[in-house]
């Protein structure tokens, strides 16, 4: 019983939040209802018994992709009137996008209930006692092990390639350099004199 | 506690409810307790370390000095500012407590005394301490005033550059446990010193992750040395400057409950939780939950030393330590406690 009312809101709340990402006028306020979405996403997951991807879920997607987009949303200067300005002239296309989706959706829903490929039968879990974590580390540290690194290694490409493209060497910086300031001892810096009356110090 | 319910004549999904309301209760209360208490220890050891008395007039030795503060703040007028973005500028207080509460459900008080048992435990702490971004990062945008919106930026920045090395740190304690659950993070610390000291922090491959995670949970919290979010020599009063009233008071109150969580995490991460430090046996005939106050405790004097005693970085510094120096270390000790492992325990 309580499963079912947990499912049902969670599946509201999922369905309502991502409504209103789109007709929400204020980009941040978009930003907040898409952080519930992935919050009751993760909600479900939980109820699905997969309770380390749901986690996942809430680190990776809310902890720190949606906090990139809080930061690039708040800092634009976002026009409103300009944005709904847009709207007609990007209708077709939208539009075009829009029967692509549902016509595929259309076929994804067909093909799976003729059952030709028999993608059902292979998407049921294997029920186990062991846990999540403990299942996935297993898959992943072994039978997709390659797979794994590969992704390992198109993220690390990624990431190095995020730097380089934003990486910009600027002239007439001051840079720090901590370690330097640390060797320095007050002899390297400072020295005592004692200068006779009428005599002044030599800088 | 789902039992004793059962056993007054309910239904098990009426038991467990009210067993869990109870449980959420048992915690939240004594918590708010503790956090008022502790607002008043930090103000008395601040002030014992720079030679002042600290609150001393209401109620006897100032005990009552919190409740004070916390009546006058409730008797105020909460203040809107006029171009503030009402519904965020008002939700934001409330996103930063509720997320400082929600940690505690999978902290063990004692061996079995936790309120959700749950095998992803420090991943669920994770999750939730990733929430406690958007308090403050809303709370700057929605007051639309220059001072809190940097400090909002500054946080937030700060926040996710000390979870990337927490993240690690925590691998490094999970492949020593062998679990997430919180529990057996715990049982697992059983005599791992030695075969007398119950503590991860007494092994010297994990005594490293445990003194960059107490700096990084100084970090975190946004407590001094890193309380660059509050420089109110740059940003009067940071994020939370348009903040008056009760608005304030749960943005104070949120603060204090992550301390206390961040201490907490610090006792049962590596210092044994509920367990005595020296795995004897007439020390277990004192409860667990005093041994883990105990800790708490400590580690909340060592907060409020350094708060007392240590100068505030500057940004590029706090950049600095923790893109440069924590995360490449905490990597680097991945590779070392993964490769002793594979060595003594999996060969």
């Amino acid at each position: 019983m309580i499963q079912l009312i947990a499912f049902y809101l969670f599946a509201t709340i999922v369905i309502a939040s991502a409504a209103m990402v789109i007709f929400a006028r204020n980009p941040v306020h978009s930003v907040m209802w898409l952080i519930l979405a992935f919050f009751n996403a993760a909600g479900l997951m939980l109820l699905a018994g997969a309770e380390f991807i749901a986690m996942l879920l809430v680190i990776v997607y809310v902890g720190a992709v949606a906090v990139l987009f809080l930061f690039v949303v708040m800092m634009l200067d976002i026009d409103f009137a300009e944005l709904r300005a847009g709207f007609v002239r990007y209708l077709p296309l939208g539009g075009l996008v829009a029967i692509i989706l549902a016509a595929e959706l259309v076929f994804a829903v067909g093909a799976w209930s003729a059952g030709g490929v028999d993608l059902a039968a292979r998407a049921a879990p294997v029920v186990s006692d062991k846990s999540n974590i403990q299942q996935i580390g297993e898959l992943l540290y072994t039978k997709y092990i390659f797979l794994f690194e590969a992704a390992g290694i198109v993220l690390l490409v990624a990431m190095i390639g995020a730097i380089v493209l934003t990486h910009r060497k600027r002239g007439g910086v001051r840079a720090q350099n901590i370690s330097q300031q640390v060797r320095r001892r007050p002899q390297d810096a400072t020295r005592l004199v004692d200068p006779g009356t009428g005599q002044g110090v030599e800088l | 506690m789902t039992e004793f319910f059962q056993s007054l004549g309910m239904s098990y999904e009426w038991a467990w409810g009210l067993a869990t309301v109870a449980g959420i209760l048992l915690i939240a209360l004594p918590l708010m307790l503790a956090v008022a208490m502790i607002i008043y220890a930090d103000r008395k050891i601040w002030a014992a370390i720079a030679l002042r008395r600290g609150p001393n007039v209401v109620g006897p030795f100032g005990l009552l000095q919190s409740f004070a503060d916390g009546l006058k703040v409730f008797l105020q007028e909460t203040i809107i500012p006029t171009s503030a973005n009402r519904g965020l500028f008002l939700i934001a207080p409330i996103i930063t407590f509720t997320v400082a509460l929600l940690a505690w459900a999978v902290i063990p008080f004692n061996s079995g005394a936790v309120l959700a048992d749950i095998n992803v435990g420090l991943l669920y702490i994770l999750a939730i301490s990733s929430l406690g971004v958007y308090g403050v990062i809303l709370s700057g945008w929605a007051s639309n005033s220059k001072y809190p919106f940097f400090s909002a930026l500054r946080a937030s920045a700060q926040m996710i550059s000390y979870e990337v090395s927490i993240g690690f740190i925590l691998i490094g304690v999970v492949l020593f446990a062998d679990s997430f659950n919180m529990n057996e993070i715990v049982k697992a610390q059983q005599g791992h010193g030695l075969g007398i000291v119950n503590a991860f922090g007494f092994n010297l491959l994990l005594f490293p992750l445990a003194v960059m995670f107490l700096i990084s949970s100084l970090a975190e919290t946004a407590r001094a040395p890193f309380d660059l979010t509050e420089a109110e020599s740059e940003l009067v009063a940071g994020y939370q400057t348009e903040y008056s009233s009760m608005s304030f008071a749960l943005f104070w109150l949120g603060e204090y409950a992550n301390v206390l969580l961040m201490c907490t995490l610090n006792a049962v991460l590596f210092w044994g939780g509920w367990l005595p430090p020296i795995d004897w046996a007439p020390l277990y005939a004192v409860p667990g939950i005093i041994w883990l106050f105990a800790k708490i405790l400590f580690f909340f004097f060592v907060f409020s030393w350094v708060k007392a005693t240590v100068p505030r970085y500057r940004y590029d510094q706090l950049m600095r330590l923790g893109w440069k120096i924590f995360l490449p270390i905490s990597l680097i000790w991945i590779f070392l406690i993964s490769g002793y492992l594979m060595l003594t325990r999996y060969s």
